[in-house]
């Protein structure tokens, strides 16, 4: 490999050609600060549009300052990395930054967790040379169900930019206006809502400062916990257990499962419920859908449409409901799992418990954004009320557990309330992509060969990269599988699929890279591909650990099926479990 | 080729060789200074370029030189200043032109530029102090330095060559908040001279703030504390006793 020497700080690198200055820098334990820089390794993706100009470094016998982010390093060049000259533009760059910022860090939900304010602490900005009534850009703020835009906050570092065109492809976002008024907004400024967004969330897991967060209901949770007339129950989704620990100090990978349920009794839930239970649940109706289509398309039934598309994930239903208007017959009819808890709560377990609907408020703890979405579509209410009231995410509980003032490290390991808590392996790996896949590989397997699946872990479903494919052998028939996670991969798999070039016969889909463990309502990881690996370890494990592996074996869905529903694809079923989709297409 | 204009008896567009002097060019080919007035200063290279003064009148055109100078060929544009030009500002008029330009990439010319601009413009409101001079020179240097292309590594030059090359005007519109030239209208200060004044009242009645008083047929008198320096006196007045300083 053809390597280049040269000098950093008085320090003598080699790399390999084509590394950056701030590539190298960084190998050679030099931090040169950055802000507008995003490296997502794990989906091969560099934004280094060098705009910032905060990481500019200067090379004597240059004529100006280099982006050290945008700037390969050639043979024999010197850089000063802290040079007079480049800690004077660089700080003169931030104090400039900050001039067209709010100053209401202490109010905003970003704060602690914000790259602008991490480099005016590092550079040690006690004031900001500019003149009094500076004017501002200032901008229209924009409220989703999921996710708020508040522009005045944007720093143009165009990150969002980057996921939801390039990893996305949602192509929601993009640089819009000139000069002082440029700012990072859907087409025509127009709302989100009206926008191709999908609410994945991906955009505010990358945002550095407060331009873009999540919606936060802790503050309606806390109040249906304070009212005695409610009965507050809540649901937690497989991947919330794999990374809650980290707001907590927990190495990521950490599962703290027993503390969290622990925390939530604690903070007054009336019962701690498990998603995992109705993933179980979604397995029972989306396999057997599966087979049903299958088994038709097999016995030369032409109706059939094939390859069966997952429907847990809803930046996904929003994203093909937008974008494949066409094909709203492929994928599953069955709801996602926090749709199935709410609306199997609010009837069989209302009923079991004597609670009345209105009485009754349904909480879930999401890793994603598009949830809080999902929940207040219209077909998830009954009457006016929905199935699940408020979906917060993971940061959020963290927040709540903070505010309950409960030492999360010292809680007792405690376990879900019954029935709805009990899960198999299977409901736990929704968490990652290619889970959902293979946990209804393993209920299918079963009633489709009659036979006990012997092997339950499908390696060759897990993984990292983008698109992977696998042929599982159904006893001599070979069922072919298609996984994608990332919109932007998505796209790829249904563009070929529109074009006929696969013969799939499922096919599983996650808006988030990683699947749910990425999700945007995750603690931040900012792409660091490690955390992710890490929760999906963890994920794998506690599948592992599970006596029970697959979701038809799960007692209590056998119990819930034996009691209320019948069987799956009932009518009751039907009503209460599964969904059907609208084409908005939008521009 | 260059484009001759401003404030010169020949204006137009003019086809000269590489190397001969600015004197050439405003004294010869564009016939010198319109209204006999004196020459103040040239600014070439269009809206990034610079200004330069009687100093460099010598100086032969070309790429380098000019840049040596502060200033570039850049666009071909050349505009001559005269007496009753003011500085601070043409920096400003250019700095307009530059802040509406920004594409709004890079930080420093989406916001530097317009900070230099707002600076610029308290300056001539009178309201400026020397910090601002320092934190302008500070601001136009970083923003040459970083700025992700041409528009902004040009951006400042005219801010930065008459900080260079007129340096004492700006001071004076901050210290003795007077502009040379009288151009900046916040800083003038309207006065009638008793001498002249007939008292015809054409002023106290154009006056939009009240702020001129006297009988009829005797001097007339401004309230300097009301004046807004609109100068509307200044033009109404048929006997010239408003005197601008």
């Amino acid at each position: 490999m053809e390597t280049v020497k040269l000098t950093i700080d008085n320090r003598h690198v080699e790399v390999p050609k084509g590394t950056t200055i701030l590539q190298a820098a960084h190998q050679a334990g030099i931090n040169i600060p950055s802000l507008c820089y995003m490296n997502l390794p794990h989906l091969a993706q560099e934004h280094k549009p060098g705009s910032c100009r905060v990481c500019v470094v200067e090379i004597p016998g240059r004529k100006n300052l280099v982006p050290a982010c945008a700037t390969e390093c050639t043979d024999g060049i010197t850089v000063l990395s802290h040079s007079l000259r480049a800690i004077n533009a660089r700080r003169t760059v931030v104090e400039l930054l900050l001039s067209d910022h709010p100053k209401d860090c202490l109010i905003c939900p970003s704060s602690g967790n914000c790259e602008l304010q991490k480099l005016s602490i590092t550079m040690g900005i006690r004031e900001i040379n500019s003149v009094e009534n500076a004017a501002m850009s200032t901008y229209r703020k924009d409220a989703s169900p999921a996710l708020n835009r508040n522009m005045d906050k944007c720093v143009m570092c165009r990150s969002c930019e980057t996921v939801c065109n390039e990893i996305q492809t949602v192509g929601a976002l993009s640089a819009v206006n000139r000069g002082f008024m440029s700012v990072v907004a859907p087409a025509f400024e127009q709302e989100l809502t009206d926008s191709p967004c999908t609410f994945c969330g991906q955009c505010v897991a990358v945002c550095p400062t407060g331009a873009l967060t999540a919606v936060d209901n802790t503050f309606h949770v806390i109040r249906a916990l304070a009212d005695s007339n409610k009965f507050v129950v809540v649901q937690t989704a497989p991947a919330v257990r794999a990374a809650l620990g980290e707001e907590f100090g927990y190495p990521p990978g950490t599962s703290v499962t027993g503390k969290m349920v622990a925390a939530l009794r604690s903070l007054g839930f009336d019962k701690v419920f498990d998603t995992d239970f109705a993933a179980d649940l979604t397995i029972m109706e989306e396999g057997t859908e599966l087979l049903d289509r299958i088994t038709r398309f097999l016995n030369g039934d032409k109706n059939v449409r094939l390859p069966i598309l997952t429907s847990c994930c809803p930046a996904w239903v929003n994203f093909f409901e937008t974008n494949y208007p066409d094909m709203l017959d492929v994928p599953s009819t069955a709801r996602s799992p926090q749709q199935m808890f709410g609306a199997i709560a609010k009837t069989y377990m209302a009923e079991k418990l004597g609670v009345k609907r209105e009485d009754m408020v349904v909480v879930s703890v999401m890793p994603c954004l598009a949830k809080k979405y999902e929940c207040q579509r219209d077909e998830f209410k009954v009457d006016g009320n929905p199935d699940v009231d408020y979906a917060i995410t993971t940061r959020e509980l963290a927040h709540l557990i903070k505010i309950g003032n409960i030492d999360f490290k010292t809680l007792k390991e405690e376990d879900f309330d019954r029935p709805m808590g009990e899960s198999s392996g299977a409901g736990v790996i929704f968490g990652v992509t290619g889970g959902v896949i293979e946990a209804a590989t393993r209920t299918a397997y079963e009633l489709f060969t009659g036979k006990k699946l012997e092997k339950v872990d499908f390696h060759e479903l897990r993984g990292m990269e983008g698109i992977r494919t696998a042929s599982v052998n159904f006893d001599g028939t070979y069922i072919h599988i298609g996984i994608a996670h990332t919109l932007g991969n998505a796209r790829k798999l249904l563009d070929g699929i529109r074009k006929g070039m696969y013969n799939f016969h499922a096919i599983e889909i996650m808006a988030c890279p990683g699947g749910c463990i990425g999700g945007g309502g995750q603690p931040l990881h900012r792409g660091n591909s490690i955390v992710l690996k890490a929760r999906m370890d963890a994920i794998y494990k506690e599948d592992f650990n599970k006596t029970i592996r697959k979701s038809h074996e799960n007692p209590e869905i056998i119990q819930l099926y034996e009691e209320f529903l019948g069987k799956p694809l009932s009518e009751k079923s039907h009503k209460l479990l599964h969904t059907h989709y609208f084409s908005h297409p939008k521009q | 080729m260059f484009a001759l204009a401003g404030k010169i008896n020949n204006v137009g567009l003019i086809e000269v060789p590489m190397g001969i002097t600015l004197r050439e060019i405003i004294y010869e080919i564009g016939g010198g200074i319109k209204n006999g007035k004196k020459f103040k200063a040239v600014q070439t290279g269009g809206p990034s370029g610079g200004c330069l003064t009687e100093a460099h009148l010598d100086t032969p055109i070309d790429f380098d030189s000019l840049l040596a100078a502060g200033s570039m060929m850049g666009s071909g544009g050349m505009i001559v200043m005269d007496e009753d030009d003011c500085m601070v500002s043409i920096a400003k008029f250019y700095l307009e032109f530059i802040v509406e330009e920004s594409c709004g990439k890079c930080t420093p010319c989406r916001i530097g530029n317009k900070r230099m601009l707002e600076i610029l413009e308290k300056i001539i409101q009178g309201k400026g102090n020397m910090e601002d001079l320092d934190h302008l020179r500070n601001l136009a240097y970083v923003i040459k330095d970083t700025s992700l292309c041409g528009l902004g590594q040009s951006s400042p030059n005219p801010v930065l060559s008459t900080l260079e090359n007129f340096y004492d005007e700006y001071v004076a519109h901050v210290k003795e908040k007077r502009c040379f030239a009288k151009q900046c209208k916040a800083l003038a200060r309207y006065t009638i001279n008793p001498d002249v004044c007939t008292g015809c009242t054409i002023c106290a009645r154009n006056c939009p703030v009240d702020a001129i008083t006297g009988e009829k047929r005797e001097p007339h008198f401004i309230n300097q504390e009301i004046c807004i320096h609109c100068g509307v006196c200044y033009q109404k007045c048929k006997f010239n006793a408003i005197i601008v300083e």
